[in-house]
């Protein structure tokens, strides 16, 4: 069942929250495949499910029933111990609220991963620095969270998401806490990403960045509703975007 | 509106009275503006490119009120590829709003499939204008066009999900689907 195109594979995946009467199903029997190198958003109103789909894919949670396996290894299983290990090695997450060490800078943040992960400090300064670049943030290393944008500290985020060179990058709403300006530098960062074969899931409620994605998956009640590609679009020029074309 | 008034003849035949009725009902507040006349006008055209065909009700041939129309195949045909189109460049809210009325009462077409290939085209056209933002050098001046597109095609897209919601939902809102108002 483990195609190796897949870097995600969820079956049957069910997530049950509380108890008897009250018991909902957050997660009700979702299948999906993520192909490597693809860009999938998530979209659905508050409740619907997705932010607790997207935590099972990373093994932040565990589900009641189905499976959850990454690029060929089935994760729902693993001990507490293997699961920290395979996030911390194939999974990059990004949250809306940046979850920054706020005490660190934002190279320190960066660096955090690889040395977790038990890679050298020399090696983990030189990732850090590489990525900080990426994210054009080479000028900030040294600066602590707070002295930094909103912005920044989604691009020091995703730098840190990326510091270990992750099987996936899991985002849950990356943009929900930047302005326009941000989210733009956001979405152009993801979109070099993609480019460069990345495996992205983003859970989001901003349609830029669902419509930035190559597939987007509309979820209601902890079911999928509708799955559609976006990329390979026919572009129909500009024109037609403000009725300047007939 | 001639194809607004083709898909309420769909459901059954009527008389130019009740479609005025049925179309101000659907329409609220906004179908007060309707000229009277108008319907009249219509359907004496869609029966002339013979999308409806007149049958003469209750021996008062001279009253138009009681002129009822019903569809004929090439109307109904009409209909069905109306329902399909999808608005360009963005949708006209009036008259996607009485595709799903319309699609909604005679069972024409679902509901949410006509809002679901709705949402692709915007979402396309979202992802030019998000693509032409992101490959203007900074500090350009074309860029506040393109984001006054880009926050059309969200709006449209936010009333979209609200269509999704009532049309899809059949009048049973669950308590987690209350907006965040992001």
């Amino acid at each position: 069942m483990n195609e190796p195109s897949a870097v995600v594979q969820v079956r049957d995946l069910v997530k049950e929250h509380g108890q008897g009467e009250s018991r909902v199903r957050a997660v009700d029997e979702v299948d999906l495949d993520v192909p490597e190198g693809q860009m999938l958003a998530v979209m659905g109103p508050s409740g619907c499910g997705k932010s607790t789909l997207l935590h099972l894919m990373g093994g932040l949670e565990r589900p009641s029933g189905g499976e959850v396996w990454l690029a060929g290894q089935r994760i729902d299983h693993l001990s507490e111990r293997a699961l920290a290990r395979m996030r911390r090695r194939s999974v990059g997450f990004i949250f809306q609220a940046f979850h920054l060490v706020e005490e660190l800078s934002a190279a320190e943040n960066v660096e955090l991963p690889a040395l977790l992960a038990g890679r050298s400090a020399r090696h983990a300064r030189r990732r850090a620095g590489v990525l900080l670049e990426r994210v054009g943030l080479s000028a900030r290393a040294r600066h602590l969270p707070s002295q930094l944008s909103g912005g920044q500290r989604q691009r020091v985020a995703i730098a840190r998401a990326l510091a270990n060179e992750p099987l996936v990058i899991l985002a849950d709403e990356p943009t929900g806490n930047l302005d326009s300006t941000a989210t733009i530098e956001v979405l152009r960062i993801f979109e070099e990403l993609r480019s460069a074969g990345q495996t992205l899931v983003i859970v989001t409620h901003d349609e830029r960045v669902a419509a930035t994605s190559d597939r987007l998956v509309s979820m209601r009640d902890g079911m999928f509703v509708d799955d559609t590609r976006l990329a390979g679009a026919h572009p129909r020029g500009l024109g037609g975007l403000i009725g300047l074309e007939g | 509106m001639q194809d607004a008034v083709l898909a309420m003849l769909a459901k059954e035949p009527s008389h130019g009275y009740g479609l005025r009725a049925r179309l101000r009902r659907s329409l609220g507040p906004l179908g007060e503006s309707m000229n009277p006349g108008q319907i009249y006008v219509t359907l004496s055209r869609l029966e002339k490119a013979g999308l409806v065909v007149c049958e003469r009700a209750d021996g008062r041939p001279e009253r138009p009120d009681r002129k009822v129309y019903a569809l004929t195949p090439a109307g109904q045909q009409r209909v069905a590829v109306w329902l399909a189109e999808v608005g360009r460049p963005r949708p006209d809210l009036a008259e996607f709003h009485l595709k799903l009325v319309a699609a909604a009462s005679a069972w024409l077409a679902d509901p949410a499939d006509l809002i679901a290939a709705q949402r692709r085209e915007l979402l396309r056209r979202l992802r030019e204008g998000q693509q032409a933002i992101m490959a203007e050098p900074a500090g350009s001046k074309a860029v506040l066009l393109l984001e006054g597109v880009v926050l059309r095609l969200r709006a449209d897209l936010r009333w979209l999900e609200a269509c999704e919601r009532v049309w899809s939902g059949a009048g049973t809102p669950r308590a987690d689907h209350r907006g965040e108002g992001v």
